[in-house]
């Protein structure tokens, strides 16, 4: 830590200096970037500054600033509406504003808005540099040395650039809009022209018309992560030691068998699961053919019992779960320190008595930051349900959601199905991530005392 | 002693069995689809475990069909899949090895913010992506192309998770002996982390064939079935078949079976390349 910041040679000279003393074209470089560098024949630099510059301006100035003036208000015109037009003496339907359009747009102008910034700051300090080599009368950097640079001490900025320009436009401008959305009434009364609401929507879900599905669907998926992190990762440690056991022939292949159902697509294997356990699908015939059962058991239908229903969820996330951790309990396994153990067999352990006081726990000590990892994507869980259930059985008590829905598969009916409140699946997105953050927040603080332990 | 040999050989059938019975409670279900690719059957249900008639009518139809354009989805999806694994293994490298070897002013931000961003459900960003493509008339394969490059700069976990296992003093000789960061990059980086490349390619190979959710909100709004990927061509197929007296539902399973017989073999060899991964990681400590 220490030792990389004294790399950062501290600014030899103050912005206030490079201002007072700098020639003309450092003073024209406060507002014209990159004047001072095409003075002093850093043409690359200078020229690609001034060149943002000037197409930022022109963007700004042509549409950047209507942008921003509309997202005050996400358009003026609510609703479609009928008005006399005085001037050419007729009635005129006026259709409403797009928000969603407007609201676009307006996050990602303030995106360039900020990019530009930053820009900016960038020429500031590059300016600084030129001075102070100027000043101080060090090796001005060529041209050709600048561009070299971009190979070599430049290096992550050449390389991170695309990742970056897809991040912002696929990560960050998605999830900011959303988060807009949640201060928003975009809901299916007002599915074109919508204002900023502030925290309405959130005080429908937490204590309004949503309050009584959010609160028992929360419950419900904090349930469901902790069943299916703990049961896959407790049989899939069993299931790798089994293999793992001595005697055990051909351990590539059984793992095969066992991966194979994880690798299948999901959509092929949960969907086709969710015909294998409908109501006269072959689980039910099997079972009926040998007299285990005489009625067929109604496992994950519109009209199941919420519990079975459950149940059965938590089983089939098993089935697929449960390979995955094998695997890579495999990997800790194998390299598990062998001297405790043989040390407790001298002492006259049997391997139960091993495998609760000694595999076990340091298995647990190894993958904790990939269990939180896991208990988190549990709680995001959206392939399982959506595709096994489908949030079935119904409940007429919640809205829009079903028995066995999770707060992420909510959030796409909120969306995709009849109800339409976007806004209120925003506000849930919301309150996944702060789910998400509490919980790492806190594994990451355990890790750290684990380590420091 | 002999009772003690004897012990043992019980213990180790005892095992034998008890994975012989997992493992055939693990398959019972792949086999029945297996099966049911192959069954006769016209109500849009399969509800017995073997079909009560072999046919290869499911495999021809899925092939001929007018309606669901099969040989399309395989072909759209090769192209999205070939185009975005160049892309993204491209970005997904470029990302892991300058987060895990250089070192620069932004690198912790840009770690916080991703471990931030990683955090918000994905969902959430759909919507605004449809509008996105949507403003840019891009609602089609390009913009699915462009959604899958997009996402995989903040898939860098495990890539760079392998670079960082390899010791930062071969980088120092190459620079001693006068290399620049890209020669180092070019020519040493890149060839020590083939096997990582290859698992984040299959990665990125295998996303387009398996994801439902991202290609139905963007190629639904056409409404063209000869624009769709496979994995949202037989979601599709499924939601418009299933219960239906049809046969199109025994010729849905047989399409997924052909989609998930490639897949599997190349997730299964993709795993190999993760679990070497993590135990070379290991062994080093």
């Amino acid at each position: 830590m220490f030792k990389r910041k004294s790399k950062h040679q501290p600014p030899t000279a103050t912005y206030r200096e490079v201002w007072a003393n700098g020639d003309a074209s450092f003073k024209l470089s406060f507002f014209f970037m990159g004047l001072a560098q095409l003075k002093h024949k850093q043409w690359a630099k200078g020229i690609a500054f001034l060149g943002l510059e000037l197409a930022f301006l022109a963007w700004f100035i042509f549409s950047g600033i209507s942008l921003l003036g509309m997202l005050s208000d996400l358009g003026t015109i609510k609703s479609k509406k009928v008005v006399f037009d005085a001037s050419q003496g007729v009635y005129v339907t006026k259709l409403p504003d797009n928000s969603v359009v407007i609201l676009l747009f307006g996050v990602m102008s303030v995106i360039l808005l900020v990019t530009m910034l930053g820009l900016y700051l960038a020429n500031l300090r590059s300016v600084r540099t030129l001075y102070v080599q100027l000043r101080d009368g060090e090796h001005v950097p060529t041209n050709r040395e600048d561009l070299h640079s971009l190979l070599d001490s430049r290096l992550h900025a050449t390389l991170m650039m695309i990742p970056i320009i897809g991040i912002v436009a696929f990560t960050i401008l998605p999830t900011l809009y959303m988060i807009s959305m949640a201060f928003t009434n975009y809901d299916g009364k007002h599915p074109i022209g919508f204002s900023w609401t502030g925290f309405k929507a959130f005080g429908n879900v937490l204590t309004g018309d949503l309050a009584g599905t959010f609160f028992p669907v929360l419950g419900w998926t904090l349930v469901w992560a902790v069943a299916a992190t703990a049961t896959t990762f407790f049989f899939g440690v069993l299931l790798a030691m089994l293999i793992e056991s001595k005697g055990i022939k051909h351990k590539g292949f059984w793992r095969t068998i066992f991966v194979i159902v994880y690798a299948v697509p999901q959509f092929v294997s949960l969907l086709m699961m969710a015909q294998f356990l409908d109501l006269q699908g072959p689980l039910n015939n099997l079972l009926m053919n040998w007299h285990l059962i005489s009625s067929p058991i109604n496992f994950i239908g519109a009209s199941a019992n919420p519990m079975v229903a459950r149940i059965t969820v938590i089983v089939v996330n098993m089935w697929i779960g449960i390979p995955v951790s094998m695997l890579v309990s495999t990997a800790i396994i194998q390299n598990l320190p062998q001297d405790q153990i043989e040390a407790a067999r001298m002492d006259g352990a049997n391997a139960l008595q091993v495998f609760r006081t000694i595999t076990f726990p340091q298995i647990l000590f190894v993958m904790s930051p990939a269990l939180i990892q896991q208990f988190i994507g549990n709680i995001n869980n959206f392939n399982v349900i959506y595709l096994l259930t489908g949030g079935y059985p119904m409940n007429n008590n919640y809205n829009g959601a079903g028995d066995t829905d999770l707060l992420v598969t909510w959030l796409y009916n909120l969306v995709f199905g009849q109800t339409q409140r976007y806004n209120a699946s925003a506000v849930l997105g919301i309150l996944i991530f702060i789910l998400s953050a509490t919980f790492s927040l806190i594994a990451y603080r355990r890790t750290n005392a684990f380590k420091e332990g | 002693m002999k009772s003690y040999h004897a012990q043992r050989r019980l213990s180790l059938g005892f095992r034998y069995l008890l994975l012989i019975f997992l493992a055939v409670l693990w398959l019972v279900p792949i086999v029945w689809i297996v099966l049911a690719s192959f069954s006769a059957n016209d109500t849009g249900f399969v509800s017995t475990y073997w079909p009560k008639e072999f046919t290869l009518q499911n495999y021809i139809g899925i092939f001929t069909s007018e309606q669901f354009p099969f040989v399309y989805w395989i072909r759209n999806t090769l192209m999205v899949s070939i185009i975005s694994t160049i892309l993204s293994t491209f970005v997904t490298i470029c990302v892991a090895y300058t987060l895990s070897r250089l070192r620069f002013r932004l690198r912790k931000p840009f770690l916080q913010i991703a471990l931030v961003l990683g955090m918000f459900p994905g969902f959430m960003a759909m919507i605004a992506l449809y509008y996105i493509l949507k403003s840019f008339n891009m609602l089609n394969l390009g913009g699915l192309i462009l959604v899958y490059v997009g996402g995989a700069g903040l898939g860098f976990y495990i890539a760079k998770g392998f670079f960082d296992t390899i010791p930062v003093a071969i980088d120092e000789a190459a620079v001693m002996d006068g290399a620049t960061k890209w020669q180092v990059f070019w020519h040493i980086g890149l060839p020590m982390s083939r096997p990582i490349i290859v698992y984040t390619a299959l990665t990125a190979f295998i996303a387009p064939w398996i994801d439902f959710i991202f290609s139905g909100i963007i190629l639904s709004a056409s409404g063209d079935s000869k624009t769709y990927t496979i994995a949202y061509g037989l979601y599709n197929m499924l939601h418009s078949t299933r219960g239906a007296s049809t046969t199109y539902f025994t010729q849905f399973i047989a399409g997924c079976v052909i989609i998930a017989i490639p897949i599997t073999v190349l997730f299964v060899i993709m795993q190999k390349f993760y679990v070497n991964g993590i135990t070379a990681g290991a062994d080093k400590g």
